[in-house]
């Protein structure tokens, strides 16, 4: 058999990995990009469920929803219904996904006990949340881009603000993926989970004005709106696609950012504290 | 620590406590580089608890775990590259093949192009023919055999096997056993918990066991073969009934043979004679010297 010279003995350094590797920079960038592959590689396996599924799902919305109201609203003058819906529902997909793939990814590995595969390396808890984190981005990604692509049938390609749009998705998506790993750590059953998406996620993405403007509402309801973060996700990233919006897009994009900062110091706390996963 | 004296394992008075259970209870053990050392302990001693511990799946409250003469939670890092660790609990991801699964776990410790070494620890394990397979569709003994496998993905110095054998067939055990004892003969440091002491006394130089979270006996294993002089007579009578002063020592065994423990071979000589006095003859008699058992089962009862 084929060890490595002198691994084991007293005299000999344990970490042979490291020794091929060099600068610890390296590792680090191996150990998250590994943890990164088997996230994606998880996901992509059941790309029907993970991506197609979400972008029917979106279809449907966008189907019974502008046939409904296309002929009755009008939220900004100048732009029809179908094309004010279409990056609300891009923008759910995207925290939806973004959300579930971090969040289920470590609920199904908690539960079936193969968390310990990514416990035992020497992986640091920045690595740690880096992998699932950029894994849900990319989920979230990919199924925005889906719904947009279908969508792309019924509104002509428009895209004024290209880079408010990829600011505003890769923000929205790391806010839903560090909630995802805080939701996927806490739970520890499914069903904890389901009442996390139920109770928290799903309001939040329905009251924020994914179907209409927050300016159809009563004046309590638009106060409540304006606390809710993911409202000024919509609001921003809708504004890249049409133009137009109820609030700034750069304050709605400070606010995100406040939202992405806040929650990853959440998420790192949990995971440098070991908290449900190192006992 | 001077790490290249150091010790391959170092606990040094370990606690540990769940709620209400002191889980371990003051554990010191050094386990030298190159040993094959066994823990042993019934249900719920503490050996999972400790191995937790040394992998940093869980947090001592107090006391120091060290491996290769790094902390295991200052140095985590060189700790656990140092570390092989194959889990009780028969864990897998179904969403990968035999082959993905090891490339991935190789992955985890910054090893990019690993598949020489993959190909052989499977050739070793006798997973080759299942490379391809997805982990849900393995038998237990496969899955096992995988958790093995992923243990070793990046030659650790020091492996750590938590009953590694529970529900596993006789091939599987032998050439698990052949491939482990090789691996310790080449110089990794291997630390075993089963609760099949037949194979500890085969495998183990030392052993350490462990009862409700304190270490009750630590020695080599042929010092500790000597600590009972409890030894056993199998006798097959032509009676059914053995004279009164010997009903509760005598016990029946399922092939109507009679069973006694004894501790020295007067006692032997008394029971003859007084088998002989009452008119019973003795048609076969075997004795059986005391193994890791007998002393298991002794210190267990006397701690
Ligand atoms: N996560 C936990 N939460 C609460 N109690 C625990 C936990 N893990 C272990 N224990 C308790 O700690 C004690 C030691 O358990 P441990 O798993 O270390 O035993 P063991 O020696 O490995 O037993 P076995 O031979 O059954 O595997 C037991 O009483 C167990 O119930
Ligand atoms: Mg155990």
């Amino acid at each position: 058999m084929n060890l490595p010279p002198s691994t084991p003995h007293r005299d000999a350094s344990p970490s042979t990995g490291e020794q091929r590797l060099g600068q610890p920079g390296a590792t680090l960038a191996r150990g998250v990009s590994a943890l990164f592959y088997k996230e994606l590689l998880r996901f992509w396996k059941v790309v029907v469920q993970t991506v197609v599924a979400p972008v029917v799902t979106a279809l449907l919305y966008l189907l019974i929803f502008s046939h409904v109201l296309e002929a009755h609203v009008q939220v900004y003058p100048g732009v029809s219904y179908t094309s004010f819906l279409v990056p609300g529902l891009v923008m759910m997909s995207m925290l939806q996904n973004a959300f579930s793939n971090s969040s289920s990814s470590l609920i199904q590995s908690k539960m079936q006990g193969n968390i310990v595969f990514v416990l035992l390396p020497p992986l640091s808890y920045l690595e740690f949340f880096l992998a699932y984190l950029g894994a849900a981005v990319i989920r979230g990604l990919i199924v925005g881009l889906g719904v947009w692509a279908v969508t792309l049938w019924y509104v002509p390609f428009q895209l004024p603000h290209p880079l408010w749009m990829l600011a505003y998705a890769l923000l929205a998506c790391a806010i839903m993926g560090a909630i995802g790993i805080v939701a996927g750590i806490w739970a520890e059953k499914y069903d904890q989970l389901a009442a996390f998406q139920n109770f928290l996620i799903l309001p939040l993405t329905f009251l924020s004005g994914v179907f209409y403007s927050i300016h159809s509402l009563p004046p309590f309801w638009q106060a409540v709106s304006r606390g809710n973060p993911v409202f000024y996700l919509i609001d921003g990233f809708r504004y890249a696609f049409v133009g137009q919006s109820d609030t700034d897009p750069g304050l709605g994009l400070l606010v995100a950012g406040a939202c992405f900062v806040a929650i990853s110091a959440l998420t790192l706390v949990l995971l440098k504290s070991g908290y449900k996963l190192r006992h | 620590m001077n790490r290249a004296t150091a010790p391959a394992i170092h606990l040094g008075n370990l606690r540990k406590r769940f709620r209400t259970t002191q889980a371990l209870d003051g554990v010191s053990l050094d386990i030298q580089p190159g040993e094959f050392f066994g823990l042993l302990g019934p249900n719920g001693a503490g050996k999972t608890t400790l191995i937790s511990i040394l992998a940093g799946l869980a947090r001592a409250d107090t006391g120091e775990a060290a491996i290769m003469g790094y902390d295991v939670v200052r140095d985590y890092r060189h700790a656990r590259r140092a570390l092989g660790v194959v889990p009780q609990e028969l864990v897998y991801d179904p969403f990968f093949n035999v082959r993905e699964t090891l490339r991935i776990q190789s992955g985890y410790f910054g090893l990019k192009h690993n598949d020489g070494w993959i190909d052989e620890i499977m050739h070793h394990l006798d997973l080759t023919p299942h490379a391809d397979k997805n982990t849900q569709n393995l038998s237990g003994g496969m899955k096992r055999r995988l958790l093995v496998a992923q243990a070793l993905v990046h030659k650790p110095p020091v492996i750590v096997l938590d009953e590694p054998t529970a529900g596993v067939d006789v091939d599987l055990r032998r050439s698990l056993w052949e491939f482990i004892s090789r691996l310790n003969r080449e110089g990794h440091t291997v630390l075993l918990t089963t609760h099949y002491l037949e194979e500890a006394e085969a495998l183990c130089g030392r052993i350490a066991m462990l009862k409700s979270g304190r270490v009750v006996a630590l020695d080599a294993t042929r010092n500790l073969l000597q600590l009972t002089n409890e030894h056993c007579a199998q006798l097959r009578l032509d009676t059914e009934t053995v004279p009164l002063e010997w009903q509760g020592r005598l016990l029946r065994d399922a092939e109507g043979c009679w069973r006694v423990n004894f501790s020295d071979y007067e006692e032997l000589e008394t029971l003859l004679a007084g088998l002989r006095a009452a008119g019973a003859r003795v048609l076969e008699l075997h004795l059986r010297e005391p193994d890791l058992e007998d002393v298991f089962t002794d210190i267990m009862k006397r701690t």
